[in-house]
This record gives structure tokens, C-alpha cells and sequence, in this order.
């Protein structure tokens, strides 16, 4: 970026911006509504459990309206990532591998559904060998499996693929110890 | 028995084969890390939480502080040979390390920053021995309102002085506290913000949180942006080895460094990121090569940021583990490691778990000797794990991610929660937020809101506490300073640049 390009600073709203600081202020409304739920025993005088969540629901209203005032002059965003166009596509699929992955944990198990957001999440990336991608999303989901939350007693539940390999592996390790 | 005894002991606890077998562990999995780009040891340490549940309290530590350090070697590779910043605290050694490997130079400054970490470390970690004691006997005095105040102070400095945005930095450190309140809360047994759901009665675990942001957030970012340009791995050129005007050009920018980075680290408000710019300022000042700078690379200005941030790495682990303060995303996770096992760090801690802390400290030494071994002869290795090709990278940390997540207690939920997060991660990167804040807001905000009750109801409910004693109202206006001064000095500078000399677009 040269200097020559730079432009003055608008002052031209800026609606993604704008949409932030409204999004935190419903979220300051969210933690309102929520403190005032919170059953308070009137024999607790002191500091109740409502006292922090009133001083942070005041802080984000004031720092939401900052921001919102922020985005009436014009925003915050870097220059270099306004110059920067999303890829809408790449982070849809990104976006669908982990839906998939959501969808299909339960049904069929941790290591089917990794595969097929390991695809997905690598043809978002631009990898059009989704065969290769699939059998290296095994290796790795098996890996992750059998390796790091075994080792770490990590308890991921078993679906269609664990379930064929799980009496194997004990097997393996039952002579394995004897 | 005095700080030289402790150590004696602690060496003794880290030199058994189990917690040098950690210890190797830990380094080798933090340079892997540091040197992937989309890793950071927050995040690891976060997804290697569970391993608390199975070992001892030492092995564990042994291990995170070993991965803590080791990112910081593994992310000065990434930084020299594809000038990403694998973490934000590398972004300078990117300046005059990428260049200096341009030019065919790329081994001395691997050399000159590996060789600068271990001696910043050592003589971090050094500091820890023994600054920490005098830490304690210091904040033996402190009583709730103190620590509230000291925590209000950290809070300020994380999110309010660094970074580029007081405003931006708060919001996310607001947003942490809401987080870190879901739950029961400890004292009066009332669920708060569960909107009703029964499984937000335990409340967000830190690892969704930080897995979300760092791993989620961080892929939807770089899918968001596949076009926005691809760095070059430069090819590794150049012996490993330094020449002697290498050697004598780098051996003060490390000890400068060390000695900016370590004080700076150690105050309650942390961060990597100033000492490194700092050490950079200075030693391109102080420089007889200035021409160097900006151009075929300067080797004092990978030396001497590369120290100050290992230093300053050591530096955080001062007000961790005498206070329990944390003061930057991966520190808060070890936090939240101490409180699995039930450990508060305090003043304490150093005589309650002498083995664990001494221990810990002791391992880090040798961290940095397995480090420095890892870094240099053994490079090349490192260089085959940047050659890992995006697509495959990312959706493996997706992976681990699940793995992380739903292992915490098999529910659809927490998957949904990680999701959310992970678009919240993307939006705050995209928008110059920064994430840090979030992760200790979420971890200090319930210990500060414990102090605050305990100093209020020792105080009959009388607000005054905080400003009636005086080390409290010290540390309340120091937060008052660091929030407002900068504003002030801004309004200022601008009304003087207001006269003639006026640059249009001089932001």
C-alpha cells in the first residue's frame, strides 16, 4: 500500500462495525435480563451475586455505545483487512465441514464425522483430492482417537468405526501385556 | 533453607527420568506448535487440560511450561524463514530475521535467536528463582481489597494500555467476565446466566472457550482469506554457525534484552509484545550496522527481540505463581490447571507446593538446554513441519478441536458453544480485537469477584475499603492512570500537532 492511495478518514458509517456494537448491546440486554433472575436471598445483605453481574452489564453498555459511536465515524476496521475481500466460499465449506461434524457425532461416532469435516474443511482450503484428504482425515481422527484421548482418558464415545476397531485394539494390547 | 536450597530440591524433582521424559515431551511438542502457524501454546495447553485428571501435579506443569517455552523457540523459525509471526510475540523478530534469511543469511539469525533465547531464559528464569521469594514476602501483607485492586490493575493493563484500542481491549475483557460467571456461583450456590439450561450450570469450560477462539476463530479466518497472498518459505542458506563479528555483535542485544524483557513480564501487566518492540527500538539505535536495518537484515535486531521475549515469557511466571495472577492467555490456562488440582497459587504456593514450584522452576533450565539442542542441530526437521500444506493443517486442528471439546462430556451443546465462539473468534480478528483479554477475564474475573465480596464483607459493606488503605488506592490509581493517561497524553499531542506543521492523513 502506498501512501499516495490512502484515503482520508470517512466518515461514512460503517455498518459491519455498527452492527457489532448492537450486537454487544443486546448482549449487555442478554446479561440484564439474566441478572435479574438470579434468586438473591434476602438474608444475604451484603454483596449478593447480582452486584458483579450489574457492573459488567454497566460496563458493556458504555463500551458498546463507544463502539457504536466508533462505527457512526466511520469504523475501525484495518486497512488491510478491508482490502481483503472474505472468501465467502472457503469459509462456507469450512462453515458445512462443521455442521457436518455436529450433525453426525452422535449418529455415527467421532472418527466417521471427523472424516467428513476433515474433506469438507480441506476442500474449502482448495484441496481437490478429497480421496487422499478422506484416508489421511482417517489416519489422523484414528490417531486423535486411540492416541490422544486414550492417553489422556479423554472419553469420546465409540460410533461405527470405533466400534469395529475397539475389540481389536484391546486385543492388541491384552497380548501385548501378557 | 533459602532460594540456592529450593532449587537444590527442585533440580532433585526434576531430574527424575519421568519428569525429564515430560520435560523433553513438552519442549518438543512447544516448538512443533510455535513452529505451525495457527498453533499457539494457549491453545495447546488448553486441549492437554484433561491430562491433569491422570497425573501428578508436577508432570503436568513440567509439561506446560515446557511447551510455554518451547512456542517461543518454534515461533522464532516460523517468524526467520516465512515471516508470519507464529505468535504475536515474534512479530518483530520477523522484521530483520525474514530479511536476513532473504539475503542468505537465515542460519545465523536461527542461530543468534536460539542461542539468545537460552540466555535470556536461563537468566529469566534465574530471575524467577529469585525474585519470586521476595514477591511473596511482599504480598504476604495483602489482604482481599489489595488483591482486588491488584486485579483491577491487571485487567487495565491487559486490555486497556496494550494493544491498539482501550475500548476494543475492555469490551473483550467484558465479554470474558460474562463468560466466566455462567455457572453456580461459589458463594450463594445461585445459577447464573444458565438461561435455564441445566448444562451451563458447570459453566464454560476454558477449554471451549480457548479452543473456539484460537483454533475455531483462527481457521474460519485463514479460509476467509485463502487469496490474500501466500508467504514463501525461504530456503535455508548458510551454515549454522555464527562468525565471530556475528557472535560479538549479538552477546549485548541479549543481555540488553533480557534485561528489558524480564522487568517488563514480571509487572502485573505482562504482554510480550512491548519489551520486544522496545529491545528492537534500542538496538537499532545503539547499532554501528543502521544501514543493515530494513534492508539485508540486521542481526542485532533478531537478537536482541528474541531475548526480550523469552525473558519476558519467563517474566509472567512471577506474578502466576506468587500472586496468581495471570497476565497473558496461556498463563490463565495454567491457572485454571492449578485450580483442577485444587492448588490456589498465592503467596503461598511456594512454601505449601515447594516440590511443584521449585520442581517447575528446575525444569525450565533444562527446558532451555533441551530447547537450544532441539533448535539448532536438529532444524531441519523443523523446517519439513512448515512445508505441512494448509488445507490438511487446518482441518486438523479441527480435529484436535473436537477432540478437546466434546471429550469434555460427549454434548452436542458444547460443540454449538465452540461454534459460536469460533465465529466470535473470527469476527474479533477480522475487527482488531483482541483475544486475550477474554481468556483472563474469564479466569480472573470470578477470583476478583471473590476478593471483592470477601473484602466487603470484612468491611461490614463499606465501599471505602478500597481507598482507605493506601497500597490499595496506590494500585487503583496506578489502573486510573494506565486507563486515562494515555487518552490524555493523546488529546495533548494532538492539540500541539494542531499548529502549523499539520500532515493531512497523519493518523
Amino acid at each position: 500500500m502506498s501512501l499516495s492511495d490512502r484515503q482520508a478518514p470517512s466518515t461514512r458509517l460503517a455498518i459491519p462495525e455498527l452492527l457489532i456494537g448492537l450486537g454487544l448491546l443486546a448482549c449487555a440486554a442478554a446479561v440484564a435480563w439474566q441478572t435479574l433472575a438470579i434468586p438473591v436471598s434476602p438474608l444475604y445483605s451484603k454483596v449478593g451475586p447480582r452486584v458483579f453481574p450489574y457492573i459488567t452489564m454497566a460496563g458493556l453498555i458504555v463500551l458498546s455505545l463507544l463502539l457504536v459511536l466508533a462505527a457512526l465515524r466511520g469504523g475501525w476496521e484495518p486497512e488491510e483487512e478491508k482490502e481483503t475481500p472474505a472468501d465467502w466460499k472457503a469459509m462456507g465449506l469450512v462453515a458445512a465441514g462443521l455442521v457436518a461434524n455436529l450433525a453426525l457425532i452422535q449418529p455415527l461416532g467421532f472418527t466417521a464425522a471427523s472424516v467428513v469435516m476433515f474433506v469438507l474443511v480441506c476442500f474449502g482450503f482448495g484441496s481437490r483430492h478429497p480421496l487422499r484428504d478422506a484416508l489421511l482425515g482417517l489416519a489422523l481422527a484414528l490417531a486423535a482417537y486411540f492416541g490422544f484421548a486414550r492417553a489422556l482418558g479423554v472419553n469420546i464415545g465409540a460410533g461405527l468405526v470405533e466400534n469395529q476397531l475397539n475389540p481389536l485394539i484391546d486385543a492388541v494390547l491384552r497380548m501385548g501385556r501378557s | 533453607m533459602d532460594t540456592l536450597g529450593y532449587l537444590a530440591h527442585g533440580f532433585a524433582v526434576a531430574f527424575t527420568p519421568t519428569n525429564l521424559l515430560w520435560c523433553l515431551v513438552g519442549t518438543t511438542l512447544g516448538t512443533a506448535i510455535g513452529v505451525l502457524p495457527g498453533l499457539g501454546p494457549a491453545l495447546t495447553i488448553a486441549l492437554l487440560l484433561p491430562i491433569t485428571y491422570q497425573v501428578a501435579p508436577e508432570a503436568s506443569f513440567i509439561l506446560f511450561a515446557g511447551i510455554y517455552y518451547g512456542a517461543m523457540f518454534g515461533g522464532s523459525t516460523t517468524s526467520i524463514l516465512l515471516n508470519t509471526p507464529g505468535e504475536s510475540a515474534t512479530i518483530v523478530t520477523a522484521l530483520e530475521g525474514n530479511r536476513m534469511a532473504r539475503s542468505g543469511r537465515g542460519g545465523a539469525a536461527l542461530a543468534t535467536s536460539a542461542i539468545g533465547s537460552f540466555v535470556a531464559g536461563t537468566l529469566g528464569t534465574l530471575g524467577v528463582a529469585f525474585l519470586a521469594p521476595v514477591v511473596v514476602k511482599f504480598a504476604l501483607a495483602f489482604g482481599p481489597a489489595e488483591y482486588f485492586s491488584l486485579m483491577v490493575l491487571a485487567f487495565i493493563t491487559v486490555s486497556a494500555v496494550l494493544g491498539s484500542s482501550s475500548v476494543r481491549g475492555l469490551t473483550s475483557l467484558f465479554v470474558g467476565f460474562v463468560i466466566g460467571m455462567i455457572g453456580v456461583d461459589l458463594q450463594t450456590g445461585q445459577p447464573r446466566f444458565t438461561f435455564g439450561m441445566a448444562e451451563l450450570l458447570d459453566g464454560v469450560d476454558v477449554i471451549i472457550v480457548a479452543v473456539g477462539l484460537f483454533a475455531v476463530g483462527e481457521t474460519l479466518y485463514m479460509a476467509s482469506r485463502r487469496y490474500a497472498g501466500k508467504d514463501e518459505i525461504v530456503p535455508l542458506k548458510g551454515s549454522l554457525y555464527m562468525t565471530a563479528s556475528e557472535w560479538s555483535r549479538s552477546w549485548r542485544p541479549w543481555l540488553r534484552g533480557a534485561a528489558i524483557g524480564f522487568p517488563i513480564g514480571a509487572m502485573p501487566a505482562g504482554g510480550a509484545e512491548i519489551p520486544t518492540f522496545l529491545s528492537y527500538a534500542i538496538e537499532k539505535k545503539l547499532s554501528k550496522h543502521k544501514e543493515e536495518f530494513g534492508t539485508v537484515g540486521a542481526i542485532e535486531g533478531v537478537a536482541g527481540p528474541e531475548a526480550a521475549n523469552n525473558a519476558s515469557a519467563a517474566g509472567v511466571l512471577v506474578p502466576m505463581l506468587t500472586l496468581g495472577l495471570p497476565t497473558s492467555a496461556t498463563a490463565a490456562i495454567m491457572l485454571s490447571a492449578f485450580q483442577s488440582y485444587g492448588i490456589n497459587p498465592g503467596p503461598l504456593l511456594l512454601t505449601t507446593q515447594a516440590n511443584l514450584v521449585w520442581g517447575l522452576i528446575a525444569s525450565l533450565f533444562i527446558a532451555n538446554v533441551i530447547l537450544v539442542i532441539l533448535n539448532l542441530p536438529l532444524i531441519g526437521l523443523w523446517v519439513r513441519l512448515l512445508k505441512i500444506p494448509a488445507p490438511q493443517l487446518y482441518a486438523g486442528i479441527l480435529v484436535f478441536a473436537t477432540v478437546g471439546t466434546y471429550g469434555i462430556s460427549q454434548s452436542p451443546i458444547d460443540l454449538v458453544i465452540l461454534y459460536l465462539l469460533g465465529v466470535a473468534g473470527f469476527l474479533m480478528r477480522r475487527f482488531d480485537f483482541p483475544t486475550a483479554p477474554v481468556i483472563i477475564g474469564m479466569i480472573l474475573g470470578p477470583l476478583a469477584e471473590t476478593q471483592f465480596r470477601r473484602a466487603m464483607t470484612i468491611a461490614n459493606g463499606d465501599w471505602t475499603v478500597f481507598y482507605r488503605h493506601p497500597l490499595s488506592l496506590t494500585l487503583l490509581t496506578l489502573a486510573f492512570i494506565g486507563l486515562v493517561g494515555p487518552h490524555i497524553w493523546a488529546w495533548i499531542e494532538h492539540r500541539r500537532r494542531r499548529g502549523p506543521e499539520h500532515v493531512p492523513g497523519d493518523a
